[in-house]
């Protein structure tokens, strides 16, 4: 019966009144529900919230042309994510978000613990989001570290578990740690601290996120790197050191110290390549479209170590049948290896490194991923060279850089507080 | 804005002259609307602004919690708070963009008004002003980032003519770079209600002026600004209250570290805090009201139009 129905649209194009009829009839048939096969083929379309950082046009192709299943990209930025979640949460099908949003969005139980049962890759996901550890061993957990909030009690839990169970609230897809780039060509001198980030040298030149509650994490690393305070967990600062902490943002931008605050990737990128400011925190991604510029930007390790963060997949309370049957089959390509390879070619981790490992060249896996030098040109996924043979990856190997994790992006308890003094900063 | 372009009601004037039944049915389409679309969310915002949230729920109840951590330190004179800092650098904007947009808009519509003898060509010439209207603001606002910058066409330029030795590094992300910003978006707001009253005057009143031997500049001072009067109202109207309520151009030419009432509540609604945006909110659309409602004291609208 299905095999007709094209058919009968095509003759239907020469005559309209017949068609009509037909049409009458399909929709007569349809309602009587007996029609499955029709049914089957229905098209599924996976909404898909998230930051544009993550939405690649690419993944959505590949993922279409291998399923037939069609992805609808919605960017927004990372703050508006968390917001649609919590006050729109039929708007989407499928939610890329990070996993230190999961605090303001698990207690409304808008999103859906995710079935490991159903995800082929569940327990080959790296033990770093399981157990918090790398090749055995413990990574910092300050701030909302993931092995913190990705086990949920339940399918419809509102609380995080303690201990792992079958229900994940984010199935993770990428992350990284998050440093200091700078440019090499205008500083002209070994940076290894975060202090620099404040340093009067760079006056005027300088620049910090103005996502509150990432930006103040890096304000955070400037601190212990000056001495001034070492915080017991910067991820969840007390009131007195949220104080401290923007009173030494405050004292820095009166003496000129930034030259711009910026919110989106895109305005990181035009504020490094344009050579307004040549030290900033940034994200690895923005290092690399920087330098597919053929702009020299280092991603650069500092001896405090890095700030985390990590992304994930969750799923609507809403979302059910077909869609949530697509939505999981979504996953489990994202998790099979060609996403993966894809995105660790983009300077991000993958959260199933085996099956990426299986797409990756051995020189790429060498490169990206053991800190070994490129025995050939590393090229991105659309074909720019990153990196000439000979070089190494900031960073090093993925065991020396997630392995030098200081914090993760949090929210605190006390975000409303810390919202309040940043707009206090952004003011001053 | 729309109590002051509503239609006259005409109090003052002769009786209404078809206060019937079918009168109120033609106003009923624009009152749903402006119910619908105004009176209503409005109020919503203000019930909002009472009520208490936690990071991720709004709490129905009473509470001044939200205008009380607004005004929050104000009372401390030594150290200005947040909020008046803000409150200060949006008016300084405010009458900068004013004053430059009302200078140059004047003196664009006198000339279109009065040195361009054929129709045709006025049109075109104003036309000529709404060109960069096609596209859309923030690409606007963008294209003077490569041009400002440190490393811009302009420093170039001046670096080439060996006028500065390093350089400017005020021509972009500082108070400067959004003013300019501003009078570069916003001058068409006060061309177009200034060209439109004085095309109004009536060109005898000119001659008079000239034949009672007035100079040309106490016919500008006497007789066209007054009787332009309407239009640098409303014009005035328009950038002041899009300036109040500006964020994005003060974002993006002020490399996000100038403050504005805007930029506050927008972080606060991207924080769910949702109650203390509406908070701010109301308390700037107090402010807004009170700065028109001076202005139109200034002037009867009303009777002008």
């Amino acid at each position: 019966m299905s095999d007709s129905l094209p058919e009968s649209i095509d003759a239907s194009t020469a005559a309209n009144v017949k068609r009509r009829s037909l049409l009458k009839g399909t929709a007569g048939i349809l309602a009587a529900g007996v029609f499955p096969a029709i049914h089957a083929q229905e098209k599924i379309v996976l909404r898909y919230l998230g930051t544009a950082v993550n939405q690649d046009k690419a993944i959505a192709e590949k993922f279409k042309a291998d399923t037939g299943i069609e992805i609808q990209y919605v960017a927004v930025t990372t703050d508006d994510v968390t917001k649609r979640v919590v006050t729109a949460p039929n708007s989407f099908d499928l939610v890329d978000t990070e996993y230190f949003s999961l605090k303001k969005i698990v207690p409304t139980g808008n999103l859906k613990g995710i079935d490991t049962k159903r995800i082929k890759n569940a327990d080959k996901i790296t033990t770093l989001f399981t157990t918090g550890e790398i090749g055995g061993k413990k990574v910092g957990d300050q701030g909302t570290a993931p092995k913190k909030v990705i086990y949920l009690e339940g399918e419809k839990s509102k609380v995080f578990a303690k201990s792992p169970t079958q229900f994940m609230s984010l199935i993770p897809t990428v992350y990284n740690a998050d440093t200091l780039g700078i440019r090499p060509d205008l500083i002209k001198r070994p940076i290894d601290s975060w202090a620099e980030l404040l340093n009067p040298e760079f006056k005027g030149k300088a620049a910090i996120l103005n996502i509150p509650s990432i930006g103040i994490m890096d304000a955070a690393m400037v601190v212990e790197a000056k001495g001034l305070y070492k915080y017991p967990d910067k991820g969840n600062m007390t009131k007195k050191e949220i104080d401290l902490t923007i009173k030494t943002l405050i004292e820095a931008k009166k003496a000129g110290q930034f030259r711009a605050l910026w919110k989106d990737f895109n305005e990181s990128v035009n504020l490094m390549s344009s050579g307004e400011v040549v030290i900033q925190s940034m994200w690895s991604p923005a290092v690399t479209a920087v330098r597919t510029k053929g702009i020299a930007c280092n991603f650069q390790p500092l001896k405090e170590g890095y700030r985390a963060w990590a992304a994930g997949f969750g799923l609507p309370t809403t979302l059910s049948g077909k869609k949530l049957d697509g939505a999981y089959e979504f996953i489990n390509w994202f998790l099979d290896g060609w996403a993966g390879a894809y995105l660790n070619r983009q300077g991000y981790y993958s959260a199933v490194l085996e099956t990426a490992k299986a797409k990756m060249e051995a020189y790429e896996w060498a490169y990206w991923m053991e800190g070994k030098p490129a025995t050939q040109d590393i090229k991105s996924p659309n074909g720019d060279v990153l990196a000439k043979t000979g070089q190494v990856r900031d960073g090093g190997s993925y065991e020396a850089r997630m392995g030098g994790i200081a914090c993760w992006n949090a929210v605190m308890d006390e975000n409303n507080y810390m919202v309040q003094k940043w707009n206090e900063f952004v003011a001053a | 804005m729309s109590s002051t372009a509503a239609p006259p009601p005409s109090a003052n004037a002769s009786p209404a002259p078809g206060r019937s039944l079918s009168a109120w049915w033609q106003a009923t389409p624009l009152t749903v609307v402006f119910a619908l679309f105004f009176l209503i969310p409005l109020a919503l915002i203000l019930m909002v602004s009472f009520w208490d949230f936690n990071e991720y729920e709004l709490l129905p109840g009473f509470t001044f919690k939200n205008y009380i951590s607004v005004f929050d330190g104000c009372s401390n004179m030594a150290d200005m708070c947040t909020t008046l800092r803000t409150y200060l650098s949006t008016f300084k904007f405010c009458l900068l963009v004013w004053l430059i947009t009302l200078v140059i808009g004047f003196a664009v519509s006198y000339f279109l008004a009065f040195h361009v003898r054929s129709s045709g060509v006025q049109t075109l010439l104003f036309v000529l002003c709404t060109i960069p209207f096609w596209t859309s603001n923030v690409i606007r606002m963008i294209s003077w980032v490569p041009l400002l910058g440190r490393n811009g066409l302009v420093n170039q330029t001046l670096m080439e003519m060996h006028l500065v030795d390093a350089p400017v590094e005020w021509l972009l992300f500082s108070d400067f770079s959004v003013t300019l910003a501003f009078v570069h978006l916003y001058t068409m707001f006060m061309i177009v209600p200034i060209f439109n009253s004085m095309m109004r005057i009536d060109r005898s009143l000119l001659e008079a002026a000239n034949d009672s031997g007035a100079s040309g500049w106490q016919t500008l001072w006497n007789v066209i600004v007054p009787l332009s009067r309407t239009g640098i109202i409303i014009g005035s109207i328009f950038v002041i209250t899009i300036v109040m309520g500006d964020f994005v151009t003060i974002g993006v030419m002020g490399g996000q570290q100038i403050a504005s009432i805007g930029k506050i509540i927008q972080v606060q609604t991207s924080y769910l805090q949702f109650p203390l945006a509406a908070a701010n909110a109301v308390i700037l659309l107090a402010i807004v009201l009170m700065i028109i409602y001076g202005l139109t004291r200034l002037v009867d609208i009303r009777k002008e139009l």
